[in-house]
């Protein structure tokens, strides 16, 4: 947000108080969505395609309400219907609305080799650069969420950008706008949590959800869209929820530690065969113009 | 004769049509046509493909190998068809040289000596040292095992979608090993072939080498072709050189 990073800190010479200090009490925001009364319209849906101008695509009829199977490249909000029956053999209807998750820690971001392909900006939105993309498609591997969407014309990948366009001159995402329910909600990461806890708190108390609660995964440090769900125990139910999402370890320990040192031992192969040969000096053919061998 | 065999064969005769290696009378023939070809063949594509490899294996060298390719998604786009040139050009050459390079009993008595062999005590290499040496076989072998991890963990990289994260993640990190087992081999290879045997380079550029250059590294070899004894040979042309400088004594 440009106010957010052109918040003056202190002035030089100047007496008075910072002016524009405490405008903005927090910087990182938060998508609270409440899928215990999404309805499952898809205004959310069409909102993305709509703000994010993205060219038609045919979907795949499977039985469902579902638009389609998956996110796509050019389709980033799509709403998971799934049917869960409960223990007392009663139905229930989930529509959980799917898009990234904006991860505290990105494992789209640790895994992608490409500098400045993907950034995160100090409010949590993590955002894909296409124009350094290299297409390796290592984001792909490192979300613990397929979201990241290879478009194999451009050779790019794409997925929601939390509507950083929108947010970084201070409105709401195109799907939270677009909401008729109220079951998306857009602000501060601590105002939505607060949020997310009294709904979940009031689903325990009030209705007959024991197990309700919000999905803000501490394995990747939390994340900047949260869920409100009936049962947080089974987050696999809401048509693949991980309840544990991990970004692999190859793209951590790996990347930063194993990486760079087995690189360097590879490489002291060349000066072993430098100071070898200054050493030893080279395996000439035989017999060579007559000499000695000199120690030292 | 198999038909890999009959395939190879064919393909040593193909080729060898077509080029020429001239042979000075104190010299060797050491690579034919068809062995040089395929050697530089895979060294090209082997070089593409480390170098676009090496762009994408660490933030350090992205900015500084990229733009030899064209930049990142370029880089990213050529790197795996480079690779399958290097696959297929070293199958050819696997096929070439899986007789020469078949490991024998000299090879580990070899190994056992090989700190003489580095240290440049042994001036004359062991009469048993045939047309490649153990060293040699080994950075063969080596070669040939880290192209079969490289093509088995590539393509699961090349296709992440449809063969999921954990093959991904599993083929990233064997993807790594071979690359630096290969990257430390290839230095090695390098100075073997350049610098620490002098007159070694011209067997892979003209295909041949002087006869002192066989007795001294491939004693065995140089009896084979010649039908010759290395070591007398080798003693006589010492002698040789000690009466025209007389002065020295």
């Amino acid at each position: 947000m440009p106010t957010g990073t052109l918040q003056i800190k202190a002035i030089s010479g100047h007496s008075g108080s910072v002016p524009g200090r405490g405008v903005q009490r927090e910087e990182e925001v938060c998508k609270y969505i409440d899928v215990t009364t999404c309805i499952g319209c898809k205004a959310c849906e069409v909102a993305c395609v709509e703000w994010n101008d993205m060219p038609f695509q045919q979907t795949t009829f499977d039985n469902t309400y579902q638009t389609m199977p998956s996110t796509a490249w050019n389709y980033w909000n799509l709403i998971k219907f799934n049917e869960h029956q409960r223990d007392d053999g009663t139905l229930m209807w989930l529509m959980r609305k799917d898009q990234c998750m904006h991860c505290e820690d990105p494992g789209c971001l640790r895994a992608c080799p490409a500098d400045g392909a993907i950034v995160q900006y100090t409010n949590g939105i993590v955002d894909f650069q296409q124009e350094s993309c290299i297409g390796c498609q290592y984001c792909v591997s490192g979300c613990p969420f397929d979201i990241p969407k290879f478009n194999s014309t451009t050779k790019k990948v794409y997925k929601c950008t939390l509507c950083s366009d929108r947010v970084g001159q201070g409105l709401e995402p195109a799907c939270i706008k677009s909401c008729p329910t109220g079951c998306l909600r857009f602000g501060t990461k601590t105002d939505m949590r607060a949020l997310a806890d009294a709904r979940a708190r009031q689903l325990r108390e009030h209705s007959g959800f024991p197990n309700a609660g919000v999905y803000d995964p501490p394995s990747v440090n939390g994340t900047h869209v949260i869920y409100v769900l009936h049962d947080i125990t089974k987050p696999e139910m809401y048509g693949g929820l991980p309840a544990n999402p991990q970004i692999p370890v190859t793209y951590t320990v790996w990347k930063r530690v194993a990486k760079p040192i087995g690189l360097l031992m590879a490489l002291l192969a060349a000066p072993v065969a430098f100071f070898h040969y200054v050493m030893e000096g080279p395996k000439e053919s035989q017999p060579q113009p007559p000499g000695q061998d000199v120690p030292r | 004769m198999t038909s890999v065999e009959r395939f190879d064969a064919g393909a040593r005769q193909r080729v060898g049509v077509r080029g020429r290696t001239f042979v000075r009378d104190d010299e060797l023939l050491r690579h034919p046509v068809y062995t040089r070809v395929l050697h530089w063949s895979v060294a090209i594509f082997f070089l593409l493909a480390l170098l676009s490899g090496f762009a994408i294996y660490t933030p350090w060298l992205f900015r500084l190998v990229t733009p030899l390719f064209g930049g990142g998604p370029m880089t990213r786009l050529l790197h795996p068809w480079f690779s399958l040139g290097f696959v297929a050009c070293f199958g050819l050459q696997f096929l070439n040289w899986l007789e020469p390079m078949t490991w024998t009993a000299d090879d580990r008595r070899w190994m056992k000596h090989l700190k003489n062999y580095v240290t440049n005590v042994d001036r004359l290499e062991p009469d048993y040292v045939d047309f490649f040496n153990a060293g040699q076989k080994l950075y063969f072998w080596a070669i040939a095992l880290s192209a079969l991890v490289f093509l088995l963990s590539g393509i699961p990289m090349w296709f992440p979608r449809t063969f999921g994260r954990t093959a991904v993640g599993i083929g990233y990190v064997l993807h790594d090993l071979a690359a630096l087992v290969m990257l430390g081999g290839f230095i090695v290879h390098l100075y073997e072939g350049t610098a620490a045997q002098p007159g070694t380079f011209r067997s892979m550029t003209r295909g041949a080498v002087e006869r002192r250059w066989a007795w001294t590294h491939h004693p065995a070899w140089y009896r084979r072709m010649t039908g010759r004894d290395p070591r007398a040979d080798h003693d006589r042309a010492a002698e040789s050189v000690r009466r025209s400088e007389p002065g020295r004594r």
